[in-house]
């Protein structure tokens, strides 16, 4: 009995399971109300395909992408077990395949055997580690790890959220999260009509770790002599890697289901035996690799060639605190939105085409959402890959002596639209919020003629550009809030030495 | 030749007609009911919401003791006990079993040294005692400005609430009611359901500077009951305190002066703003301790047009020397 339940396949579902449960335990840790210093961005820690890209565009390794080592060393060890073991992506993916595919043995032979398709995912990732080699850091469009975060962050919990209210205090929204949705439920949706469809076709961490398993030192080993070419292994085989002929180990999961699923006990995970069939090599075609780095090749100076939020700075993109300067920060982001999951205001989001196309789903704040909260750094502490480096309260605020806060730009004054200087009316709320000390904002009391003939005193409020950190709960508390009187944009933020207006400050 | 598809209908008989014709005519009746019923000029349908009044929290007025006590002191749960004590102790105010409402000013994300929040320890001797007098249940809340949860944290006021057998209750999106003020400026005006769910509202705000209205006190604090886009009231704002004062009567008002933020109000930031006040006011007319506490910050009564405004209404008085006041040094 015990041994029967302690099967290879159970112990992979168990192993499965917890990591998945793992993952989301750990993105709905990620949030002010909740989080003590847990490591929330484990899983994009150990992602090879973050950790190698980054380092083709910026040359370091930053911190906790070291742990994708583990996956690395393991994989050239023991196969491409993280596919069907840890990925959350893969994990989900394989759970919903098995709920809307319920398949005859001959539908599953059909559907799980190899197919010449599966060979799009290598030349996806060697588009992207062209990109990346050239300098432009793409990965996160594709990166499972990256896009699961992602779809988690901002669509599935608050949408969760919306269902059962009991999540946060207050409903976060984000722009473009239906889009992220739907990408996310047509990727599962896909599943319905060629099992693992994501993971056997698109996933370019998938294929580096195939790549890395293209000749693992332990493997799936079929007997050649007991096989009686049933063709059960392929039942329910994850990879689509035909265990029942010679194994492409780069496609191979290894998720053990061959070998339980062979009623001979022809097929064993280990070393090769006498008997052992060979292993099929990795099957991609050359001139299509070349093709894919070409594309890279040329997309790469196009893209570097349209405005974007590097070649001149764009005001909306106001970038959270601690984020390098633009160039570096594209170089670094992947797009996998823990910070705007964390973020307590809810005023990181995913950027649309405000950054160029380089940077979209990078975060960017949007001031009428939320705004910057002044005592707060968490997002540049949950930032995988360093695009937001972490700072300490004392560097953002400018507490240690002769340091200047860190600033993500300047807010400005729409006399046309603000209450006092337009229509004579008391107000200076940004005045009453901004968090500096000495405030930023401040105001002259001027005597003013009203339209009948009577005068009143009237506050009417300035920015000082040189106290002013950019954080926008000004712009976020103004009472015009459909847009703004007083509005932030990014010129004077701390990272740039070029987005500055003001000579001496 | 026949057809390939030759499955054939069977004939219509007399009975099954009427059977069929009177399926449909009931399904047509139904038609028309359903749109006989919903019939309507409006393009929408109106629910009637409904729409709360705010009770009035006072307990039974008794001349025998003072209407104000003042204690000066450093030790800040000590100095409430005693300044609770003079006006007649927490028995005076909170009934057994009693659902006491706290409304202390925790509208900032910043520490308790910088003065922008209430006194954590002053919010946590007034829930102390509220549970001594055996009141159910002791909520904490306030509708931030910053984050609340951070606002809550960072203040200290929501671990020491905690500690004291108190419950902090922040007001979700959906915890908001509609609330008719029936004041000049103020109409009606979301409020958290907490103002009417409990049996007692204790004020506990603290003294600040304010750009606009000068000062924010106990009386600028009741802001802090208001949700929807309270960031208009601005634009009238002598004239909105007034009426939250006259529409919000708390069972009594704890006003922190044991740190007093002179500049930069109401937020803040630097200790360079704050003074040491070591000061504790309790009283049931909430414009004679507004009034008392202008002394730290440099004010008189006639710079303040709230208070001229809330006494003409009958709220209180200002002229605080007029009552039986009770001061003394712990």
């Amino acid at each position: 009995m015990i041994e029967k339940l302690l099967s290879l396949r159970n112990i992979r579902r168990t192993y499965a399971v917890f990591f998945l449960l793992l993952f989301i335990l750990l993105v709905w840790l990620t949030g002010f109300r909740r989080i003590r210093g847990y490591e929330t961005q484990l899983f994009i820690d150990l992602d090879p395909l973050a950790a190698i890209a980054s380092f083709l565009t910026s040359w370091t390794v930053y911190k906790g992408l070291a742990l994708s080592l583990f996956i690395i060393i393991g994989t050239i060890f023991f196969g491409r077990f993280f596919c069907s073991w840890i990925c959350p992506m893969g994990i989900i993916n394989q759970i919903t395949g098995s709920i809307f595919n319920k398949l005859r043995a001959v539908d599953t032979i059909a559907l799980n055997s190899y197919r010449p398709l599966y060979r799009i995912k290598y030349y996806i990732l060697v588009l992207l580690l062209a990109l990346a080699a050239f300098g432009s850091l793409q990965t996160g469009l594709f990166d499972p790890l990256a896009v699961i975060t992602r779809s988690f962050a901002v669509s599935v919990f608050p949408g969760l959220n919306y269902s059962s209210g009991w999540l946060y205090l207050r409903q976060p929204v984000f722009q473009g999260g239906t889009l992220l949705g739907v990408i996310f439920v047509a990727v599962l949706f896909a599943n319905r009509f060629l099992p693992r469809f994501w993971c056997r076709v698109i996933c370019p961490l998938g294929a580096l770790l195939g790549l890395l398993s293209f000749r693992p030192v332990f493997g799936i080993w079929r007997d050649v002599d007991r096989c009686n070419d049933c063709r059960k292994c392929l039942g329910h085989c994850h990879g689509g890697c035909d265990p029942h002929s010679a194994l492409r180990t780069c496609e191979c999961h290894v998720c053990m289901n061959c070998i339980e699923d062979c009623p001979e006990g022809a097929v064993h995970y280990g070393l090769p035996r006498a008997a052992s069939s060979i292993h099929k090599p990795l099957d991609v075609n050359r001139r299509r690799l070349m093709e894919s780095a070409l594309a890279g090749a040329v997309i790469f100076p196009i893209m570097r060639s349209t405005i974007t939020s590097k070649t001149s700075p764009r005001y909306r993109v106001i970038r959270p605190p601690g984020s390098l300067v633009e160039g570096d920060f594209l170089r670094r982001c992947i797009k996998c939105g823990e910070c705007m999951k964390v973020c307590p205001t809810n005023a990181i989001q995913p950027a649309l085409t405000e950054a160029g196309f380089e940077g979209i789903w990078t975060p960017v704040l949007i001031n009428s959402i939320g705004y910057c909260e002044y005592n707060c750094v968490l997002c540049g502490h949950l930032c995988p890959t360093g695009a937001i480096t972490p700072l300490t309260l004392e560097r953002k605020l400018g507490k240690a002596a002769g340091r200047k806060p860190v600033r993500i730009g300047t807010a400005f004054y729409d006399r046309g639209r603000c209450l006092p200087w337009a229509m004579n009316i008391d107000c200076i709320v940004c005045e009453e919020v901004c968090p500096t000390s000495p405030k930023a904002i401040w105001f002259e009391t001027v005597e003013v003629k009203l339209r009948d003939g009577t005068t009143k005193m009237l506050k009417r409020p300035y920015v000082d550009p040189n106290i002013c950190i950019g954080c926008g709960i000004c712009e976020n508390k103004c009472p015009i809030h459909d847009r703004a009187a007083v509005r932030v944009t990014s010129i004077g933020e701390t990272r740039s030495l070029t987005n500055q207006m003001i000579l001496k400050s | 030749m026949a057809s390939k598809h030759s499955e054939r209908e069977e004939m219509v008989d007399r009975r099954q007609f009427i059977l069929r014709a009177a399926a449909a005519c009931g399904v047509a009746a139904a038609a028309g009911a359903w749109g006989y019923i919903f019939y309507s000029n409006e393009p929408v349908r109106r629910s009637g919401t409904k729409i709360y009044t705010f009770k009035d929290y006072r307990t039974e007025d008794k001349k025998l003791f003072p209407q104000l006590a003042v204690v000066h002191g450093t030790d800040a749960d000590r100095m409430v006990r005693a300044a609770i004590e003079k006006v007649g102790g927490m028995a005076r105010f909170v009934s057994p079993g009693d659902k006491v409402l706290l409304k202390p000013n925790a509208a900032w994300d910043r520490q308790p040294e910088q003065a922008a929040n209430t006194n954590p320890a002053v919010v946590a001797a007034v829930v102390k005692l509220c549970l001594e007098a055996r009141a159910a249940e002791v909520w904490v809340t306030d509708v931030s400005v910053n984050d609340p949860d951070r606002c809550f944290t960072r203040s200290g006021i929501g671990a020491a609430v905690k500690k004291a057998g108190g419950t902090v209750r922040l007001a979700a999106e959906n915890d908001f009611v509609l609330t008719d003020l029936k004041g000049d400026s103020l109409k009606v005006w979301p409020v958290s359901r907490f103002y009417h769910q409990a049996d007692k509202l204790i004020n506990l705000p603290i003294v600040k500077n304010h750009s606009l209205s000068k000062c924010t006190m106990a009386m600028k604090n009741l802001y802090g009951s208001l949700g929807g886009q309270r960031n208009r009231l601005h634009q009238d704002i002598n004239t909105s305190i007034a009426d939250l004062t006259a529409a919000i009567r708390p069972t009594l008002t704890v006003l922190d002066a044991t740190r007093v933020l002179r500049k930069n109000g109401p937020t803040g930031g630097n200790l360079s703003d704050v003074a040491i006040g070591n000061t504790v006011i309790a009283g049931t007319d909430i414009v004679a301790v507004e009034s008392y506490g202008l002394r730290f910050l440099d004010l008189k009564v006639e710079d303040i047009p709230f208070i001229v405004m809330a006494e003409k209404k009958g709220i209180g008085i200002s002229d605080w020397k007029s009552l039986n006041v009770a001061e003394l040094n712990i």
